[in-house]
This record gives structure tokens, C-alpha cells and sequence, in this order.
């Protein structure tokens, strides 16, 4: 399982780095499922008994998965679900508007070769 | 100390900062006929002050003030002895004359009231300076002197050479702030004490201390950069283009003392020393001499009397150096001298400028008859600065040679420096008092007249200053020279000397100092061709080093910002993966903390493996799709093969939710994919994939590792076991992570349902701005867009 989050991030990485907005955009969905399996692991794994109380039971006397990493990962879910499809309309805005999907040729902000600023008082 | 009760000296304190803020609206009533009412102000402080001369002159001290931050022993508290009175009386009495000539001079300019506001705020600092007690209260008072001296030399700001000026002056005093309050705070720390007057009874603690050099060093920086002391003397002349009251009142009369004023505060406790002995005479008659050698050069009045002002600065350094009793004297002697003969005469050099239109020494010449007045006071001050009597320069004089006059080779040496700086002095005095008014009229100068009474006032009082100080020399003493050299010297002295020449090894030396003089005076035109030759050889000084020093920094700057902010982003990417990986990776190797080798776990069930299986090919043909929909496909089945494990591992919750995220990323992507035409493939040279890959695989070891070595540790259930406790008894819910949401963190899914709002509405909002035409957004100018709107 660690070795699947550490494949995760290796392709998550590997995506941001590519000077494309589509796969940063890709690169940013499979981060997301990365953290989210680290926090996952991290909570130490049980198989297949879910954290549900069944009524007649005070305390859980048998082994349930952790419930607090799996709240932790439904808010970052829905988080990251919304911040993809902030990115991706922001990607494609920015695509219409610049022309371009290289992040090389995005110099928008900050143009190449300025000038010094004035040398005077 | 610890008494909140009102006290009138605290009210004297905020008096001038007060008057500051009202100064523009009076000014804007009554025009130039408010500097009368003004002056008022620091003519009751003035009154105030010297209410205190009976007593300090008995040898008492005055102490007060307000407890500030305790906590840190930070006090609001002042320190009166002689060195502060005396300083605290010359600020403002000089600053009531000030005032009045700022009205004459200034009379008309649209900013008249703002000027008024800054000397008035000035003044308020250099008197707390003077009186401040507490270590951070002085630093405080130090810089608010550094900023208004600011804003008065770059008052004429739309000239660029005021500009350079005003942003030299700060740069090197407020950089020689910064020397004094490490120097302030290590005092603190050596010796525990945060005010002055603990300090000063401290004994030889500082001067014994293993720290002593590093505390001189950095007292030494705030006290020359702010006395102008050779090589930082360059920003004192530049500061001449601030208007001629400025630079008769901060840059001879006062701010510029703050520095001696620093040293002389401090010598009880860090002078006596060799260094001490040895370092400020070395720089303080250096700045003698190459302070009276630039002045010979120029011909500007003011110019000749600003280096003769650094040259001053020098002397008094060189003597404080020096030490001996005598030589404290003449210090101070010297001090009290110069800012009423230094403060008329660059009155005087105002008046000429103001009624004459020039203040070119060669071309001015013939207005005695024209304006006797100024011509009177600005004789009288040129006697004094040459040290003749009958006027307090004498006095002085006569001190100092009294004090540096020893057998000896040190004591010899510095004499001849004394005797060569105050014969230039002399001839500066006299070309500044003299040219322009005796000689032939020259024809350029047209109809030239005396000013009015706010302009001649202040020099005239303070020349009779000086000569009836001279004159009632035993009361001088008592009140202000006593007392003063004593603060200084840490121990009762008192001054004798008077008007009556004394024959002895002083009167001497001051013959051979006018027989100089009176030499150099007649041949001054020959020396001034001779300095420019010299210094048109050495071509290169600290003025230009200056601006070397600002291009160097600001150059720098640049080429700083273009490398880290090289507007590349792929550049800021990789500085930010690869620093993640050095951050996880590098205490594990410092602290040896790598996890132990997992074993490799032998009961992992089929389905298990075949979903991370899925999910690693989904990866993988994530990173190799040829076409978008592969990309987008691939992206799916590794969302699924998640939502698969979570369902495996006991989070039936999680699996659904991912479930329907992925799928609707899938879909959303899917429709905007469309409508781009991209290729997803890469087109990286191969040089570049490589590293990113290293890159990448060394950010992911790292997790991994961090993860291995997360599971090996205890597990610490305190948290989870809480809340499986207390779901049903207090919550009333069996789906514990249900109950976690909405009920125990119930706040931060609120905050969440409000991202998630938040995002759709900046959705929302870029999908339905229109497409505006190619050319607006490459022109990136607001007022532009502002037109277009």
C-alpha cells in the first residue's frame, strides 16, 4: 500500500512538472488521491469492518478501521473535487484568452526580459 | 518612576509634536506672521528647561517618567544633567530663532506650514534624544531625528539632487541607527541596566567587560555616521540643499551633535580606555583636517560652511577622545561656541542668498553698506569661529590648546592638528564674513537691500550670545560649562578660564594659529585652485561611492529577483519539489532516523493486489496517454481503483463519495477536453524528462519513507477512541465518521460546503466573462481598462 502512495506521487510529481496546464490539471487530481491515501495509511489499515456502531454495543470491542482519518478524507475529497474544477475552468479560461497550453509561453505577469529599474533618485 | 501622576516636563516632551500637527492650519491663516506664535513653543520650553539650571548647576540631577512596557523594563523616562540641559537649552533656543527665520526666508512658499510641522516635529526628537533615559526611548528619538531630517533636506522634492540628498542622509544615518541599537542592546545584555542613569553608575563594568570592543565598535557606527565623521562625512554637504534653516539648525547646531553628544553621554563608562584613547582622536582629526581642506575648496557659502562643520565635528570627537579634563572643557566649550557662531553665520549665508540672489563667494562683494546688520553679526560670529576675543570662540580655544598641550608625542601631534584646522577655520570664517560685503559692489547684484527683522534677528541674538557668554565667563561656567563637563566627565570639574589673556603656552599657540591664519586668508584664492587640482587627481570619494554603492544595490536587487523570479514556471516548480524531498529526506539523514525494512506482508488478500494493480496501470497510462481520451479514461480507472481500496479497508463512506467525484471529474473533463485543442503527449526534450523524473521519484521516496516510518511508530488512538466513545452516548450516531462531520467538526464541514460554494461561484463568474479582444489584456494598463469600461 506504501509502495502505491509512493507511485502516486512519483506520477502526481512527474504531471506538475510537465509544462502543460492539462497535465498539471491531471497531475493535480492524482496529488489529491495521493494525500488522500497517505492520510489514509497513515491511520493504519483494517480490513472491511467500517467504523458503524450496530445499536446494542457501548464500546467497540472488535477491530474497526479508524473513523477519524476517513473524516478527514471526505472534507479533503470534496475540497479537492471543487479546487479541480476551479483549475480546470481557470485552464481552459486562460487558454482562450492566451492561446497557448505551454506554461513556458505563459508570460503574461511576468514578462521576459525587463528592464532595470531606474537608476536615479 | 512608577508615579502616573502629570508631570510638566512630559507635557514639554509632546509640546513640539503637538505644535506640529497644528502648525499647517495656523500657517494657512496667518501666512509667515505665524512663525511669532510658533516660536512660542520652544521658547516656554526654553523657560522651562532653564527653571532647572539652579539645581543642576549644584551638582543635582533631575530624573522622571513613566513605566513603559515593564515586562521588558522598557521605561518612558528622562536623564537631566548639565550635558542634557545644556543641549536641551541650545535645541530650543536656537529653535525659537529658527522658527522665526524659517518666516522670514520661507515667506510666500506654498509649503510654508509643512516646513513649520517638520521643524517643530524635529525638534520634538532631538530634545527627546537629548533627554531620553531609557536605552530604547534614545534609539527611538535617534531615528525620528535620522526620518524628519529626511523629509526637511528632500523638503525642495521636486529637485533631484534634493532628492539624492535627503535618501543619502537617511541611508547612512539610519544605517548608523542600526550600528547603535545592536550597540545599545548588547550594553543591555553585558551590564542589565536600560537606562542612561543606571549606566553611568556602573563603574568600569563596561570598559572590563569581554564585549567592550564589539560595543565600541557599534557606538562608534551610530556616532559617526551621525556626527559626519570622516568617511561618512559626505552626506552632511549634500544635505545642504535642504533650505537655510535646515541646515542652520539640524546640520550645525544640533543633529549632527547627536553623535558627540552619544559619545560624550557615554565616555564616563566606555571612555578611558586605549582604544578610546586611540580610535576617536585618530578619526575626529582626520575629519578635522579634510574638513577644513573641502571647505577651502568651495565657494558656495553654504558648502564652506558645511565642511567647516565637519571639520568642527571632528575637533569635538578628537577631544572627547583625548580625555583629559581640560580637553573635556574645551569641548564643551567648543560646542556651546560653535552652535551660536556656526547657526548665525549659516543665518547669515540664508540672507545673503535671500537678498542677493547668489551665494557664490566670487561673485558677491561691496554689501556692507547695503546690509550693516548681517554684515555686523555675521563679523562677529567669524570672530568667534576664529577663536579671537572678545567673543566665546576664544574661550574655547584657549581650552582646547590648554587641553591637548601635553610633552608628548600623541599630545603633540594632535595640537598641530588643532592648529592647522583652526587656522583654516579662521580663513573660512573670515571669507564667509567678509568677502561678500567688503570689496567693490559687484555690478551683477543689482539692487541689494537688508532683510526684514525675521530674517536678521536670529543672527544677531545669537552673536551677542556669544559675546556675552565670553564676557560674564564665571556665570557661563557656573550654569553651563561646570556642569556639563562634569556629566561628561563623570566626576565635578570646573572651568576657569575668561577673557583676561594669560600668558602661557595657550596664547601662543593661538598666535601661531592667526599668523597662519591670516597667511591662508590672503592666499585662499591659491589654495582653492590647489585643493581643486588635488581633487580632480584623486577623482574617486565617498560621495561618489555613494551612488556606486545605490546603482550596485539596486543592480543586485535585479539580478537577485531575475533569478529566483525568473517567471518560469516550471523553474518555481521544481525548486519547490525538490526542496520538499530535501526537507523529508534530509532529517532522516541527519538524525539517522531511517524507518526499519518493511517486511513484505504475506497475508495480502487477491483482490487487494489486483486493485493497486489497476490502479498503477491507470497511472501509468495517465503518464502515456497519446490521446485525451485515453488520458482522461486512465484518470478514471485510478480514481476507481481508489474508491475500490477505501471500500476494501472499512470506508464504505469514502468509496462513495469517491465514486461520484470521479466520475463527475471524468464527465466535466471530458466536456471542456473537447472544446481544447490539446495535445497531452510531451514535447520536453529528453534532458528535461529525465531530471523531472529523478525529481519526482526522489519527492515520492520520500513520502514513502515518511509514511513507512509514520506506521513503525506507536499508534495513538486517543483521538479515535474518543470519538467511538462518545458518537452514540452524545451524538446520538452509529456511522461515527457521519458523526465526526456533521456533528463533533460540524464547523469545518460548514467551512467546506463554503469552498465549495466559493468555487462555483469563481466558476461561474470566468465562464460568463466575455472574451475581450487580444489586445486588452496585452496592454495590462488600468487606466486604460478604466477608459474602456
Amino acid at each position: 500500500m506504501t509502495l502505491l502512495v509512493g507511485i502516486f506521487f512519483a506520477v502526481a510529481i512527474y504531471l506538475f512538472l510537465s509544462q502543460h496546464i492539462i497535465r498539471m490539471l491531471l497531475g493535480a487530481a492524482v496529488l489529491g488521491n495521493a494525500v488522500n491515501l497517505l492520510i489514509f495509511t497513515s491511520g493504519r489499515l483494517t480490513l472491511e469492518i467500517p467504523p458503524i456502531l450496530t445499536g446494542y454495543e457501548t464500546t467497540t470491542g472488535m477491530l474497526t478501521a479508524n473513523p477519524l482519518p476517513q473524516a478527514l478524507i471526505l472534507t479533503a475529497i470534496v475540497i479537492s473535487f471543487s479546487f479541480f474544477a476551479f483549475l480546470l475552468v481557470l485552464s481552459y479560461r486562460a487558454y482562450q484568452e492566451l492561446g497557448t497550453d505551454d506554461t513556458v509561453e505563459m508570460r503574461f505577469a511576468e514578462p521576459e526580459n525587463q528592464d532595470l529599474p531606474p537608476l536615479g533618485y | 518612576m512608577n508615579s502616573f501622576m502629570p508631570s510638566t516636563t512630559f507635557a514639554v516632551l509632546l509640546l513640539p509634536f503637538i505644535a506640529a500637527l497644528f502648525a499647517p492650519a495656523l500657517t494657512r491663516l496667518l501666512k509667515h506672521n505665524a512663525a511669532w506664535i510658533l516660536a512660542l513653543v520652544p521658547a516656554a520650553i526654553c523657560w522651562h528647561f532653564s527653571g532647572f539650571l539652579a539645581e543642576i548647576s549644584a551638582g543635582e540631577v533631575v530624573t522622571g517618567g513613566y513605566q513603559w512596557v515593564p515586562a521588558l523594563k522598557v521605561n518612558f523616562s528622562w536623564y537631566i544633567d548639565g550635558l542634557s540641559l545644556t543641549f536641551a537649552l541650545l535645541i530650543t533656543g536656537i529653535g525659537t530663532l529658527i522658527v522665526l527665520y524659517s518666516g522670514g526666508y520661507l515667506k510666500g512658499h506654498a509649503q510654508l506650514g509643512r516646513f513649520f510641522s517638520f521643524i517643530l516635529m524635529f525638534m520634538g526628537s532631538m530634545l527627546g534624544l537629548v533627554m531620553s533615559d531609557s536605552f530604547l526611548m534614545f534609539f527611538i528619538f535617534w531615528e525620528l531625528t535620522s526620518i524628519t531630517s529626511f523629509l526637511l533636506i528632500g523638503f525642495d522634492n521636486k529637485r533631484e539632487a534634493s532628492r539624492r540628498a535627503a535618501l543619502q542622509a537617511l541611508v547612512v544615518t539610519g544605517g548608523g541607527g542600526l550600528f547603535l541599537l545592536a550597540g545599545l542592546l548588547l550594553i543591555w545584555n553585558v551590564t542589565g541596566y536600560s537606562e542612561m542613569s543606571l549606566l553611568l553608575r556602573s563603574g568600569s563594568l563596561l570598559a572590563d567587560s569581554p564585549y567592550y570592543i564589539a560595543i565600541f565598535v557599534l557606538v562608534l557606527g551610530g556616532a559617526f555616521t551621525k556626527s559626519a565623521q570622516f568617511p561618512m562625512h559626505f552626506w552632511l554637504p549634500n544635505a545642504m540643499e535642504a533650505p537655510t534653516p535646515v541646515s542652520a539648525y539640524l546640520h550645525s547646531a544640533t543633529m549632527v551633535k547627536a553623535g558627540v553628544y552619544l559619545l560624550m553621554r557615554l565616555n564616563p563608562v566606555l571612555g578611558d580606555t586605549m582604544a578610546w584613547h586611540i580610535v576617536l582622536p585618530l578619526f575626529g582629526g582626520t575629519t578635522l583636517i579634510v574638513g577644513t581642506l573641502l571647505a577651502i575648496r568651495q565657494t558656495d557659502l553654504k558648502l564652506m560652511l558645511a565642511y567647516t562643520t565637519v571639520s568642527s565635528l571632528g575637533l569635538l570627537v578628537m577631544l572627547t577622545g583625548f580625555g583629559t579634563e581640560k580637553a573635556i572643557e574645551g569641548a564643551v566649550l567648543y560646542l556651546v561656541a560653535h552652535c551660536l557662531f556656526k547657526g548665525a553665520l549659516f543665518m547669515v549665508a540664508g540672507i545673503i542668498d535671500h537678498e542677493a540672489g547668489t551665494r557664490d563667494v566670487t561673485k558677491l562683494g561691496g554689501l556692507m553698506t547695503a546690509m550693516p546688520i548681517t554684515f555686523a553679526a555675521a563679523l562677529a560670529s567669524a570672530i568667534s569661529m576664529a577663536g579671537l576675543p572678545p567673543f566665546f570662540g576664544f574661550l574655547a580655544k584657549e581650552e582646547i590648546y590648554a587641553g591637548l598641550w601635553q610633552v608628548s608625542f600623541w599630545g603633540g601631534l594632535l595640537t598641530i592638528v588643532a592648529i592647522v584646522g583652526n587656522a583654516l577655520m579662521f580663513v573660512i570664517g573670515f571669507v564667509v564674513a567678509l568677502k561678500p560685503f567688503l570689496g567693490r559692489r559687484k555690478l551683477k547684484l543689482g539692487n541689494v537691500h537688508e532683510g526684514p527683522v525675521l530674517l536678521w534677528l536670529g543672527p544677531v541674538l545669537l552673536a551677542t550670545a556669544s559675546l556675552l557668554t565670553a564676557i560674564f565667563s564665571p556665570m557661563t561656567h557656573r550654569l553651563i560649562t561646570s556642569p556639563m563637563a562634569s556629566a561628561v566627565e563623570g566626576e565635578p570639574v570646573s572651568a576657569y578660564i575668561s577673557l583676561v589673556p594669560h600668558i602661557g603656552m595657550p596664547l601662543l599657540l593661538s598666535l601661531i594659529t592667526v599668523a597662519i591664519g591670516v597667511f591662508a586668508y590672503i592666499n585662499v584664492a591659491r589654495l582653492r585652485a590647489l585643493m581643486i587640482y588635488a581633487l580632480y587627481k584623486i577623482g574617486w570619494g565617498p560621495d561618489k561611492g555613494f551612488d556606486q554603492f545605490i546603482r550596485g544595490t539596486v543592480r543586485l536587487s535585479f539580478r537577485v529577483t531575475n533569478f529566483i523570479q525568473p517567471g518560469r514556471m516550471e523553474f518555481y516548480m521544481k525548486v519547490i519539489f525538490i526542496l520538499v524531498a530535501v526537507s523529508i529526506l534530509l532529517p532522516m539523514a541527519l538524525f539517522d532516523e531511517w524507518p526499519a525494512m518493511p517486511q513484505w506482508p504475506d497475508t495480502i488478500s487477491r483482490y487487494e493486489a489486483v486493485i493497486m494493480a489497476i490502479a498503477a496501470v491507470g497511472l501509468f497510462s495517465v503518464l502515456y496517454a497519446k490521446d485525451r481520451l485515453t488520458a482522461i479514461v486512465s484518470l478514471g480507472i485510478q480514481g476507481f481503483a481508489v474508491a475500490l481500496l477505501f471500500m476494501l479497508f472499512g470506508a464504505p463512506d469514502l468509496s462513495f463519495t469517491q465514486f461520484m467525484v470521479e466520475t463527475l471529474s471524468v464527465v466535466i473533463l471530458a466536456l471542456a477536453m473537447t472544446r481544447l485543442r490539446l495535445t497531452p503527449t510531451d514535447h520536453r526534450p529528453l534532458k528535461e524528462k529525465i531530471f523531472d523524473t529523478i525529481i519526482s521519484l526522489a519527492c515520492a521516496t520520500a513520502f514513502v519513507l515518511l509514511l513507512l516510518k509514520v506506521t513503525q511508530l506507536p499508534f495513538d488512538t486517543t483521538l479515535s477512541d474518543f470519538f467511538t466513545r462518545y458518537s452514540l452516548s452524545i451524538a446520538h450516531g452509529a456511522n461515527i465518521v457521519n458523526v465526526i462531520l456533521v456533528d463533533f467538526r460540524g464547523t469545518d464541514t460548514w467551512g467546506e460546503i463554503a469552498v465549495v460554494m466559493v468555487a462555483g461561484l469563481a466558476i461561474l463568474s470566468l465562464i460568463r466573462i466575455r472574451t475581450r479582444p487580444a489586445n486588452a489584456i496585452a496592454a495590462n494598463d488600468p487606466a486604460e481598462e478604466d477608459e474602456r469600461l
